[in-house]
């Protein structure tokens, strides 16, 4: 099997798996980061979601190949602390019911916000209409989007 | 409402047990009666203490830090944090001070650790504040001995005691002494105007571990030399497995083996057929790997032959037959008042009306998934259910194991809305463990999830109401169903006992697809039918819509029927306050309302739909919903629950609809299957009313009203009425009506 030189989270990792594997399966089983979740497995659902060199990328879509060189972030790497902006938001709003969709919404809020600090709520609706949430807890994700975009003036 | 307890002290309590190493246990069970005793253990450190012999109980230590187990599975209802909130507030110590963990099964000292009907906090209410006021008592009572005064000379704030010269005593400092006393026979709850943390906003117990990516699903434990199972499934409800052919599967890397599973399963099936319905005969082909990719990777090399053992269905048959059953006369009768049939035929105006919805899939966004390792000694399951006991039961029958020797971990759920009441893979991973004799975690991809689901069966159900002198004098509400139907309570729902023949009916056809409840079972799509048609029966009679309902609510006597639940009086106020709230009738005129009002799950709500016209086409805008739930445990809680059941009953009303060709589901994944998404969420507005009564739940009651109010406010707006779910499958319905021309 290949091996791969990866950068997660600002750390170099090694890891030999089949060159289809997709980047969702290696950083879950291979790397123990967790915190980025399957939910459908087609780019669909954005459960998901980590950054590529700052971009918001489905990463259960996305094979090691199309990473190679770059960096990636995960949820658990978004903050030191569990501080971002749009976490503190998420935390202010209390987003959850279930959680688990979480970590996508909040990486594509994150990436969608360095793009664009200051969006309307129609902006804010149509960066976030890719993430499903099953429980719909869409109104506290607006909200804490917004809040996150006041935080991060 | 009582706040003074008197009887529940013995039987809430269980086990009580003092840790010299520092610390109290309280175990309680719920609701079974049980002597309370008191243990005494041997010293041990409290950092090594092994839980999992003290499975249910509050604990103390030394330093005043206090830890809470929730009994109930998290499904996202929010339970892990309001259930320990009701205990926290009788123990009298600060929210803050608070640690929460998830309790384990334990069926000694728990009862119904079940995430179902809407139905924990209703539970628990009782039982949790006992609980947290028998432990303060006791540790009252061991400052008063210490300090030689009368424990009624001592009160507690925020896990301080203090007596009556001004001397105060940490929790923490008596615990020892407080864990030897006895149990309290009778112990004084607070009264809610002295409430501290009930009724104030909590946030999830979860949160930092959720927004910083935590493990704490069932699909993200892993452990030491554990492996991946992944299973090939029929590919249609009805097809059993003939032979498989792994050669190309084995050799793939990361796989470990191939092979069959289906024959315990089946001698369990023999010994409890109600499971028949929620599970396929036919054996399955599993492969184990070292990693999810690989497993699921390797089931798609393998090559399988099926044949179609019994009739491989589709919904246009399902169609056909529920139609064909609702003209029947097969129905089993499961309320009649009066006698519709004379009222019927005396009655000057009659409307009968068919409401029809389909298969829904539960979609989760956790796909179904269990960890099971089984040795000689013990059976142990780790993951996301909301029936552990029931799961761990039908394990331990199947394995012909005894019950002791299963231990069941709850993790938190990535949503259930019923689809994790059936251990279907936990029983599933269970066998396989058996097999491979080492730890294993099953993984079902969204497509097995999607297509060896557990559907919501898709109903019909004809209404037809009888109007006399301007009065409703008959209704008869008739439901044809695939494999089951309307139980327990549902058919004194209203509007039973407002009209003085009444007739609820039922049939159903018994399908080889697997089906059972999905959030808020039959009321999910009931709602929407008979407040649909009270909609329109007011337009029959020329009467206003609301007026209808309360009229019919001012007949209906609760206390001379105990099959009707409903208050009549509550109902009343959440009508009074969505009409004020939503400003029904006073609405600008580009503005279209729909009105419903709807019981279920103990709980009454009102909802009111605003729809506008947008590029020629209805759009729902906004939800205003009243609820009644009695206490409000959580409010930051119970309105993200509210929020989210409305959304829900917009979402699948809108766009839910699974049909089956061959008897396979024509999508298998969010592709081909739409659930509601941000831009198609309308605002929702929740106003809660106030009251003592004593909690009922929020994890279904908000869902059934929606979709009925939508189709009401999408009537208003278009002129048309809606019969049939999904409404986004015919958008011709959903068009404003072609202007009038004047002159």
């Amino acid at each position: 099997m290949p091996t791969y030189q990866i950068k997660v989270n600002g750390a170099s990792k090694t890891v030999d798996v089949a060159e289809d594997t997709p980047v969702l399966w290696v950083l879950r089983d291979h790397l123990d980061l967790v915190g980025t979740k399957y939910g459908c497995g087609i780019g669909q659902c954005g459960s998901c979601t980590i950054h590529v060199d700052g971009t918001a990328m489905r990463s259960c879509s996305l094979t090691m190949t199309q990473i190679d060189g770059k960096s990636i972030t995960t949820i658990e790497g978004l903050s030191e602390n569990g501080d971002h902006p749009v976490q503190q938001a998420w935390k202010e709003v209390d987003v959850p019911q279930c959680g688990y969709c979480q970590a996508g919404q909040i990486m594509t809020a994150s990436a969608f916000l360095a793009q664009n600090p200051n969006p309307s709520e129609e902006e804010v609706k149509n960066a976030m209409h890719g993430n499903i949430c099953r429980c719909a807890s869409y109104t506290r994700i607006k909200k804490a989007v917004m809040i996150a975009s006041e935080n991060m003036d | 409402m009582s706040t003074q307890n008197n009887n529940l002290s013995r039987r809430a309590f269980l086990r009580n047990s003092s840790l010299a190493g520092g610390g109290m246990l309280i175990g309680f069970n719920l609701f079974q009666a049980c002597k309370p005793k008191v243990i005494s253990e041997p010293a041990i450190d409290l950092a090594s203490l092994d839980y999992n012999d003290f499975n249910a109980f509050i604990k103390i230590a030394d330093n005043g830090a206090v830890t809470i187990f929730s009994p109930n599975p998290e499904v996202g209802q929010g339970v892990k944090t309001s259930m320990p909130m009701i205990i926290a507030e009788e123990l009298d110590v600060a929210w803050k001070d608070v640690h929460v963990e998830q309790g384990i099964l334990d069926t000694e000292n728990y009862t119904r650790q079940v995430a179902g009907g809407s139905q924990s906090i209703r539970f628990g209410w009782d039982a949790l504040r006992q609980t947290g006021a028998a432990a303060k008592q006791m540790l009252v009572s061991a400052a008063a001995a210490k300090w030689g005064v009368d424990p009624s000379e001592c009160s507690v704030s925020e896990g301080v005691i203090s007596n009556a010269a001004g001397d105060t005593m940490g929790y923490g400092d008596v615990v020892n002494e407080a864990a030897l006393l006895e149990v309290p026979e009778d112990v004084k709850l607070k009264s809610p105007k002295d409430y501290k943390i009930i009724g104030k906003d909590a946030p999830n117990v979860d949160i930092d571990e959720i927004i910083t990516g935590k493990p704490l699903y069932g699909l993200d434990y892993k452990e030491e030399g554990m492996v991946y199972a992944a299973v090939v499934r029929p590919p249609a409800f009805g097809h059993k497995l003939v032979s498989y052919d792994a050669t190309e599967a084995k050799a793939m890397p990361g796989v470990i083996d191939v092979f069959t599973i289906g024959e315990k399963l089946r001698g369990l099936k023999e010994e409890v057929p109600r499971i028949t319905n929620i599970t396929s005969d036919s054996d399955k082909v599993v492969v184990i790997a070292n990693s999810t990719w690989e497993a699921l990777k390797a089931k798609n090399a393998i090559k399988v032959e099926w044949e179609e053992a019994s009739k491989a269905e589709s919904t246009a048959e399902h169609d056909k037959i529920l139609t064909d059953l609702l003209s029947g006369n097969t129905f089993e009768t499961k309320r009649s008042d009066g006698n519709i049939n004379k009222a019927f035929a005396e009655a000057d105006e009659i409307l009968e009306r068919t409401y029809e919805s389909p298969f829904l899939p539960h979609s989760c966004m956790e796909p179904m998934n269990f960890f099971a390792d089984v040795t000689d000694e013990k059976v142990r399951l780790i993951g996301p259910i909301q029936t552990p006991e029931g799961t761990a039961g039908f394990v331990a029958q199947m394995l012909g194991r005894d019950p002791k020797d299963i231990h069941l971990e709850m993790t938190r759920i990535g949503g259930g809305f019923g689809r994790r009441l059936y251990g279907d893979f936990a029983i599933e991973v269970a066998e396989i463990a058996d097999k491979v004799r080492k730890p294993v975690k099953l993984v079902f991809s969204k497509e097995d999830d999607m297509e060896d689901g557990v559907y919501r069966m898709a109903i019909k159900y004809r209404i037809k109401a009888g109007v006399k002198d301007g009065k409703v004098t008959a209704y008869h509400l008739k439901e044809a169903a695939v494999n089951s139907n309307m139980y327990g309570l549902i058919p004194n729902f209203f509007p039973a006992g407002a009209i003085e023949n009444y007739q609820v009916d039922t049939a159903s056809y018994d399908s080889n697809i697997t089906t059972g409840a999905w959030r808020a079972p039959y009321t999910n799509f009931l709602a929407y039918a008979e407040q649909s048609f009270f909609d329109e029966l007011a337009e029959l009679m020329e009467v206003d819509k609301i007026q209808l309902r309360l009229d019919l609510l001012d007949k209906v006597k609760p206390e001379e029927d105990e099959r009707i639940q409903y208050s009549p009086e509550r109902m009343k106020e959440v009508i009074r306050v969505a009409v004020e709230k939503s400003g029904w009738g006073k609405k600008p005129d580009n503005v279209y309302q729909g009105f419903v009002n709807y019981y279920c799950h103990n709980t009454h709500v009102a909802e009111v739909a605003d729809v506008e016209i947008e590029n020629g086409e209805a759009v729902v805008k906004k939800i205003t919903c009243v609820v009644d739930c009695g206490i409000v445990v959580n409010p930051l809680g119970a309105l993200n629950q509210i929020e989210g059941g409305v959304l829900d009953g917009v979402g699948h009303s809108m766009y839910g609809e699974l049909t089956f060709e061959n008897g396979r589901p024509t999508a298998t994944n969010y592709d081909r299957y739409r659930l509601l998404r941000m831009r198609e969420a309308p605002e929702v507005e929740t106003h809660l009313i106030q009251n003592e009564y004593s909690p009922t739940g929020l994890g279904e009651p908000t869902l059934p009203p929606a979709g009925g109010a939508i189709a009401n406010a999408f009537s208003a707006a278009t002129g048309n009425r809606l019969y049939k779910q999904p409404f986004a499958k015919t958008p011709e319905l959903l068009k404003a009506p072609a202007k009038e021309i004047i002159g």
